[in-house]
């Protein structure tokens, strides 16, 4: 199953870094990483794939959302299809 | 990979636009579950919806979970009520006790179909159900109703319509209490469809499935959000936008459709692309019809511009989905929109204007307070009224307006969460409409019906 974690907040040093551990943490394989900085946002999306992950999607998905806490940022784990569906016809 | 700026819109519209599934709602037909001892088919339903709709909402949660868009309500709408009464007999009530008992099993908001269809007139089962509808909804919580009383095929049963302008008032009187929330599980249809996953007018039609999962979208904050980014388009540039918005949004409650449907091993039925409003900031209709340029919703022009959303809803969902269904179109609930509360507070929204909006929005006349001292013959002749509209144009239309004991004009009924509150409305009391509701029987179906 392949998913997005989307990261926005105010930029910072290490944000990717932080990210990456986690991801590394859960065995999940980054495909792919698209990001900017916008007006002193910042907009990270990954795309990554979690059918060899150690670890189950929701397990994967509150660590993420614990560093989000921690770091004052706005992080989330989105199945795909959810913006395949959207914005592709 | 997918654009960056398509990821951070669908964002958006989650965490600043109240984007959500506002329903996943299993339909379940209970014919099977008909046996000659009333209380042994109570056991039958009770069996037969826990067994399919056990994990409905552990489903709904996960999905939830791993798609990141809320699934607001988890529902279930059975076979109407009134067609077990028929053929096992019994108190009705005995059955909406059931209903009760497989909800707070299941765990779901709500159960709608304690329901009966009289449209061309009574058979075994209806009244009395129709008649216990004040007690059924006061004993239970979570239980919605519903009574076909008109449509375009075989006219308005006015007899019904009769009956229903008291049981209105009644279930009203019964659970003064409580603000009179019983009629806010209580509605009254002309041209009722049979796979409607909103509450509380759901019912499972007896032409549907065994079991079929529906979805309900909702999302009027995206399109107001999406209509406040072209400040000076003329009107054929807004409905482009809410047509490609409707479609987004549609295309998401097919997904989940798709997915529930999948997991449950149910078939999947259909997405109603309704707007569904809710009294949060930013989630409403009426909020959408006033960045189309109306000073407020209720002065001159509303109609027009419901119209143009109701239709450009439509359109842009028929495309994004393999099914479309149920309501589909713009809901017009009063005590659930936030700018249809103030419009309607500030005096600038009546109800003559509200019914006039019916005849191009999705349903009727909806969570509306009328004075506790609105008698029967007054409701009756607005269900009346109502169904006309809805006989004559084809379309659903609905009443559920609630009798606000002990209130009238000025005040307000607090019902709370996803049915907000409501101010009460000027009802026309100086004159009555009695004679004319008391010559009951019925209004021929009109020559619309003759298409054959």
């Amino acid at each position: 199953m392949r998913t997005v974690v989307s990261v926005m907040g105010k930029d910072a040093v290490g944000i990717i870094s932080k990210v990456s551990a986690i991801c590394n943490e859960c065995n999940v394989n980054i495909k792919d990483i698209t990001q900017s900085v916008l007006d002193d946002i910042f907009v990270m999306v990954m795309l990554t794939d979690i059918s060899e992950s150690n670890c189950d999607f929701a397990t994967f998905s509150d660590k993420m959302k614990a560093l989000g806490k921690e770091t004052c940022l706005d992080i989330r784990v989105m199945h795909e299809d959810i913006f395949n569906s959207m914005h592709r016809i | 990979m997918i654009n960056l700026t398509d990821i951070i819109e669908t964002i958006n519209m989650i965490s600043e636009e109240n984007l959500d599934i506002r329903t996943v709602t299993m339909g379940i037909s209970l014919l099977d579950c008909a046996d000659s001892d009333a209380e042994k088919a109570c056991e039958k339903i009770y069996n037969k919806i826990t067994r399919l709709a056990g994990n409905l909402v552990k489903v709904g949660e996960d999905i939830e979970r791993e798609y990141g868009i809320p699934i607001i309500n988890k529902r279930i709408s059975v076979t109407p009520i009134a067609m077990l009464v028929a053929s096992s007999g019994g108190d009705p009530v005995m059955y909406a006790k059931a209903l009760q008992r497989a909800a707070d099993a299941t765990g779901v908001n709500f159960i709608g179909g304690y329901s009966a269809l009289v449209h061309k007139g009574f058979s075994a089962g209806d009244e009395a159900l129709i008649r216990s509808i004040p007690e059924a909804l006061s004993v239970t919580s979570n239980i919605c109703s519903s009574v076909n009383i008109g449509s375009t095929k075989s006219g308005i049963n006015m007899d019904a319509v009769k009956l229903m302008g008291q049981i209105v008032r009644e279930t009203a009187e019964i659970t003064a209490d409580r603000d009179c929330i019983g009629c806010a599980k209580l509605v009254v249809f002309c041209n009722a469809v049979e796979d409607n996953p909103f509450m509380a007018g759901a019912f499972h039609g007896v032409g549907e499935p065994d079991c079929v999962i529906h979805v309900g979208v909702s999302g009027p904050g995206v399109v107001q959000a999406a209509l406040k980014k072209c400040p000076d388009g003329d009107l054929g540039q807004l409905a482009e936008i809410i047509k490609r918005t409707a479609f987004k949004i549609t295309r998401m409650g097919q997904l989940v459709g798709t997915e529930a449907s999948r997991r449950l091993g149910v078939p999947f039925g259909i997405v109603d692309l309704s707007l569904a409003p809710t009294p949060a900031v930013g989630d409403s209709v009426a909020h959408i019809l006033e960045e189309m340029g109306l000073e407020t919703c209720g002065t001159h022009g509303t109609t027009a511009a419901l119209a143009m959303l109701n239709d450009a809803v439509k359109k842009g969902g028929v495309m994004a989905s393999s099914s479309v269904g149920g309501l589909s179109g713009a809901f017009i609930p009063v005590s659930e929109d936030a700018g249809m509360i103030a419009a309607a507070k500030s005096g600038d929204l009546e109800l003559s204007k509200l019914e006039a909006m019916t005849a191009v929005c999705s349903v009727g006349l909806d969570m509306i307070a009328i004075p506790g001292e609105t008698p029967a013959e007054v409701i009756s002749a607005i269900i009346a009224d109502e169904a006309a509209i809805g006989m004559v144009n084809t379309k659903t239309t609905a009443v559920r307006v609630i009798p606000a004991i002990g209130k009238s004009v000025g005040e307000d009924l607090e019902f709370g969460g996803l049915l907000g509150s409501g101010p009460i409305m000027k009802v026309n009391l100086n004159k009555s409409p009695k004679k004319f509701i008391d010559r009951a029987g019925r209004i021929p179906a009109p020559l619309q019906s003759l298409k054959n």
